[in-house]
């Protein structure tokens, strides 16, 4: 599939709720920060260093070793995508927002399945990311290194022996290693639970944020749980924190919903019934609204109230909704009313075309 | 300046706050910006994570709560950043900043990971001395492990392994 192909379709590999623990935690992703050696870093780069840059990582990809280690890697200058498609970038969390700027100087590597993905010249000469389904964060950190080890075969690397790999915001230093797992909490935000949640991670030096990235708010249930010190820990041990905090959240969080489930019956699958109901025949539908229905409906496969619903759907819903994507599929531009009138078009014809399946 | 939240303590840290796209400066002692950092998960927004550093590196390099001009103009060789551009951006230029303007922001980093030295992967080609310290620091786990469980021999070998490694540090 080539980019274009890939940026056209809804579908990413991390979409499916194939994962291991795949009721709540949604995905799972390690991203490394790199930067070649002997170039500024790249908010102070100038426009022909960028372009070397770019090459330096062409010709890294290109490597027949690491293509049989790890797969095709393609890259696209940022300026090789229209503005809608870099845009849809974002919103399948390939890319960062601060890329759609001065794209003359970005681009983008992805494998066609989108699992591995690499920016270059984004905060960092290279943001090396793998975003798998469920909890895979151990898988994601092998991928990673992999195409790390590889890079390397060709790249010179940025590194002090006391500061470990040097990036550009100090923040970041060290291991370069940002883990982060997506989960879907509905029983602990319904149960009240959730501030008590979210104090104890930041007591653990975790940063917990909403779905789409920093500032934003925990809309449909997202979080997304990550590691903030990168400095004085090896990789193994920020991924093992995570995974045993993922894990904790888990088992708090199918308890809530078994007591939810127990306790409050009727008012859960009224809930779920409802949410439902307004998704297969709504005629408009804001964002706001679509992620919160969407969480419900979720809960509700998940809990067995409504069943005949791949679970990958709901994500799958998410990402067809934003706004890029919506203007995407239609093929032109949307001002925010149309969009709502397209996106609740869009999620009916969808829920429909699978009770007939 | 008074620190926007409890009006009492000097004003330490300026960062800005984006809420709804509209940008709010906001100026807060270090008592104050240490309690909202804590309690801003989720729901709140976040705080700008590279002006709340700037915020740190300026107050660290001035050293007074004040935010004046006159900073300091130490000057990074390699790539012309200076410790004002450092301090307004929270970002580094290059990675020999690190060791020219570094040296001075090194409290600073042991103040956030907590730490200061790397024990994690180390590039083959550009680590340099990195790598043998860190099989060092893995054959020194090994040796305690077959002391502890009497496996002299083991030991024994693993100790001369050391040894051949630390000369080569020299
Ligand atoms: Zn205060
Ligand atoms: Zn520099």
């Amino acid at each position: 599939m080539s980019l274009k192909e890939t940026v056209s379709n809804p579908y990413s590999k991390w979409l499916e709720a194939t994962g291991p623990e795949n009721d709540v935690i949604i995905s799972s992703r390690v991203r490394l920060a790199r930067n070649l050696m002997g170039y500024p870093f790249p908010h102070v780069l100038g426009h022909e260093n960028a372009d070397k840059v770019l090459y330096a990582v062409q010709s890294a990809v290109a490597q027949k070793s690491l293509q049989e280690a790890v797969g095709n890697l393609e890259l696209s200058r940022m300026t090789e995508l229209s503005s809608i498609e870099r845009q849809i970038l974002v919103e399948k969390h390939l890319i960062s927002p601060d890329m759609l700027e001065q794209p003359e100087k970005r681009g983008v590597v992805l494998r066609d399945d989108e699992v591995i993905s690499i920016m270059v010249n984004e905060e960092d000469h290279l943001r090396i990311q793998c975003l798998l389904p469920g909890l895979q964060l151990k898988e994601c950190w092998d991928l990673a290194n992999t195409v790390d080890d590889g890079l390397e075969q060709i790249i010179d690397y940025a590194f002090a022996k006391e500061q470990g790999y040097l990036t550009s915001c100090p923040t970041n230093i060290g291991t370069g290693l940002r883990a982060s797992v997506m989960l879907h909490l509905p029983a602990l935000v319904m149960t009240r639970q959730i501030n008590a949640v979210l104090t104890t991670l930041s007591k653990l030096g975790l940063t917990v944020r909403g779905l789409y990235g920093e500032g934003t708010q925990a809309t449909g249930n997202l979080f997304q749980v990550s590691n903030q010190v990168t400095l004085g820990l090896t990789e193994e041990e920020i991924i093992d924190n995570l995974i045993t905090v993922a894990l904790q959240l888990v088992t708090q969080e199918r308890a809530a919903r078994r007591a939810l489930h127990k306790e409050q019956l009727h008012q859960i699958e009224d809930k779920v019934w409802r949410a439902y109901g307004l998704l297969k025949y709504a005629r408009t539908m804001t964002s706001n609204e679509t992620m919160t229905l969407l969480s419900d409906m979720r809960l509700g496969v998940d809990l067995g109230v409504i069943t005949g619903i791949p679970p990958g759907i709901i994500m799958e819903l998410i990402i067809l909704s934003r706004p890029a994507f919506l203007s995407k599929v239609k093929g032109a531009d949307l001002n925010p009313y149309q969009r709502d009138i397209f996106r609740a078009t869009l999620i009916r014809e969808r829920l429909n075309s699978l009770s007939n399946e | 300046m008074l620190c926007d939240r409890c009006q009492k303590r000097p004003a330490e840290v300026h960062f800005t706050q984006i809420i709804n796209n509209s940008k709010k400066q906001m100026n807060l002692c270090s008592t104050c910006a240490s309690e909202l950092q804590a309690g801003s998960l989720g729901f709140a927004p976040q705080l700008n994570l590279h002006d709340f550093l700037a915020g740190l590196i300026n107050h660290h390099f001035t050293g007074s709560s004040i935010q004046t001009n006159a900073l300091p103009q130490m000057r990074c060789e390699k790539c012309g950043s200076t410790e004002a551009q450092v301090a307004k951006t929270g970002l580094f230029g290059c990675s020999e900043c690190y060791s020219q303007i570094g040296e001075r922001v090194r409290p600073l980093l042991k103040r956030i990971h907590g730490s200061s030295i790397h024990t994690g992967k180390v590039p083959k080609r550009t680590g340099g001395t990195a790598l043998i310290a860190k099989e060092i620091r893995i054959l020194k786990n090994q040796l305690q492990n077959a002391i502890k469980y009497e496996e002299f021999e083991e030991a024994a070998s693993i100790r001369d392994r050391i040894k051949e490694l630390e000369q080569k540090l020299q």
